[in-house]
């Protein structure tokens, strides 16, 4: 078996290690960062998503597989700098303020990284200010928001009202997800988006930065 | 008054009680605030809710330590007073509840995850469960209720934790399920089948489900309990999933609906029926009219005494 063939089933099986050692053997066989990236790391994060949301695998394989592929990209990570390796974009993601859940983000953080996206993670009961602050010192095209509370998921609405107030409203898009919410709300709100899913996230930010 | 146990070897089906959240933000909880915080601070407001669910006819009253846990209450800076919290939340419900209903502790999840899929090992989630459900039992709880688990092994550590604490208090399991194409799974992976072989073998003595669905998917979810659980069935329904009309979220089903489901859920063998998200006492009402109204399978009224 050729050894990206190697890195995506072990990505895919959550064998961190095995996946090092892997990639700093793909480096030494004279692959380039980007073969090893795009052919090995998230070719098998690509089958991950599908599979998770074909409901065939849970969050314990995705959770496990991303530790995985964070292992190969740590090893890979000098050589992309230095080749240049260009990412498709910046997504800054969080939490929306007073909700402490971060499942549902982490997953959704996890998938944009599978996708090839350089992601911010916020974390959790993040104000508006900084996701906005964030995105523009960052240079970010989407901000993605999350909210498992009925109750916190109303806030959502101050970070698209403050990216127009600002005059951003072009330059940063704004997608929600998490569980109470529904395209209905997404629109209501004037969000650009409504992941239902991780897998629904990717695709909304790879449409919305044009690289669908 | 008799205790759960007693209760259900009666065959009495019994009444659980409604959504403390919304009745907690509609008496000034704020969103980001530790809703536990409220135990110390204003335990007249959980008597007053309780009062509202006893009403309606409640046979069991939660108290409101879903986010009791240790590991939950230190985001807030609120570790070090668990054991306070956990058995004012019980001690608030004694003087409503005496004689009426019995008082239903419930256990969330920790919002740790255990290794290897997150940081948490199992002795620390353990220790934490023993800090909450030890000041619970201290208080006076007639039952531990842990709920919302989406994670078998972490509800198996609270399980045993109460039974380690206890021998004899009653324990109810519940876990929340997603429907998918596929079936019913937590977002962890567990099928209904696993969750009530595992909670039972813990030592859970109620295993069913509560939140993330609507009344009509949770008799799906009974039926499929009943298949492996030859052991009393709880269900807690949402009312419906959440919808947005004008700006306000809204839970579609009514109390006549949930309650027209009753009857199927109780010839399924559900022993106890109550509300999760989006139900009111009204809510309760109608079921406990639904439960007293309806003739069981073995021709027994499921009344209470």
């Amino acid at each position: 078996m050729d050894v990206l063939r190697e890195i995506d089933d072990n990505l895919q099986r959550g064998e961190d290690q095995r996946v090092a050692e892997l990639t700093r053997k793909a480096i030494d066989d004279g692959l380039s960062a980007a073969d090893i990236l795009n052919n090995g790391l998230l070719a098998g994060m690509a089958v991950v998503g599908r599979k998770f949301g074909a409901h065939e695998i849970f969050l314990p394989e995705v959770l496990l597989a991303a530790r995985a592929m964070n292992a190969g990209v740590e090893v890979l990570k000098p050589l992309l700098i230095a080749d240049e390796v260009p990412s498709l974009g910046k997504v800054v993601i969080g939490t929306v303020k007073g909700d402490m859940h971060d499942i549902g983000k982490n997953l959704v953080g996890i998938m944009l990284k599978g996708a090839g996206f350089e992601v911010v993670d916020l974390g959790s009961d993040v104000p508006a200010e900084r996701f906005v602050d964030t995105a523009t010192a960052e240079g970010a095209a989407v901000i993605g928001l999350s909210a498992l509370l009925t109750t916190t998921m109303a806030g959502m609405k101050n970070v698209v009202n403050l990216i127009r107030e600002r005059g951003l409203d072009g330059d940063i898009k704004v997608i929600v997800g998490g569980a109470p919410l529904s395209k209905d709300f997404a629109a209501e709100i004037g969000a650009h988006g409504y992941g239902y899913d991780a897998t629904s996230a990717v695709d909304l930010v790879k449409e919305l930065s044009g690289v669908a | 008054m008799p205790s759960l146990t007693e209760r259900l070897q009666t065959g009495d089906v019994l009444v659980s009680d409604g959504a403390w959240g919304t009745q907690l933000m509609a008496r000034g909880l704020e969103p980001g605030d530790s809703p536990e915080a409220i135990n110390l601070s204003d335990p007249e407001i959980l008597a007053s809710i309780a009062q509202l669910y006893v009403e309606a006819g409640a046979d069991l009253v939660t108290t409101n330590t879903f986010g009791g846990s240790p590991l939950n209450l230190e985001r807030y800076g609120l570790a070090e007073r668990t054991e306070e919290i956990n058995r004012a939340a019980v001690e608030a419900l004694k003087p409503v509840v005496a004689g009426h209903a019995l008082i239903s502790a419930s256990v969330g999840p920790t919002g740790s995850m255990l290794k290897p899929h997150g940081d948490t090992d199992p002795k620390t989630m353990s220790d934490a469960f023993h800090r909450q459900i030890g000041a619970l039992i201290d208080g006076g709880a007639d039952v531990i209720c842990i709920e919302t688990m989406i994670d078998l092994n972490e509800a198996r550590l609270a399980v045993e934790a109460t039974r380690a604490l206890s021998s004899d208090v009653p324990i109810i399991a519940t876990m929340t399920f997603d429907a998918t194409p596929r079936g019913f799974f937590t977002m962890m992976g567990t099928t209904v089948e696993q969750a009530s072989t595992g909670l039972v073998e813990a030592g859970a003595d109620v295993v069913g489900s509560n939140c993330g669905n609507g009344v009509e998917k949770m008799v799906e979810i009974a039926r499929e309990f009943a298949a492996h659980a030859p052991f009393p069935i709880i269900i807690q329904s949402n009312a419906g999933l959440p919808e947005h009309h004008d700006g306000e979220l809204v839970y579609p089903e009514g109390p006549e609906f949930m309650a027209s489901k009753v009857g199927q859920m109780i010839d399924l063998g559900v022993k106890i029926i109550g509300g999760c998200c989006g139900t009111m006492p009204d809510h309760i009402r109608a079921i406990r009219a639904a439960v007293d109204a309806h003739r069981g399978p073995d021709g027994e009224l499921g009344i209470r005494n």
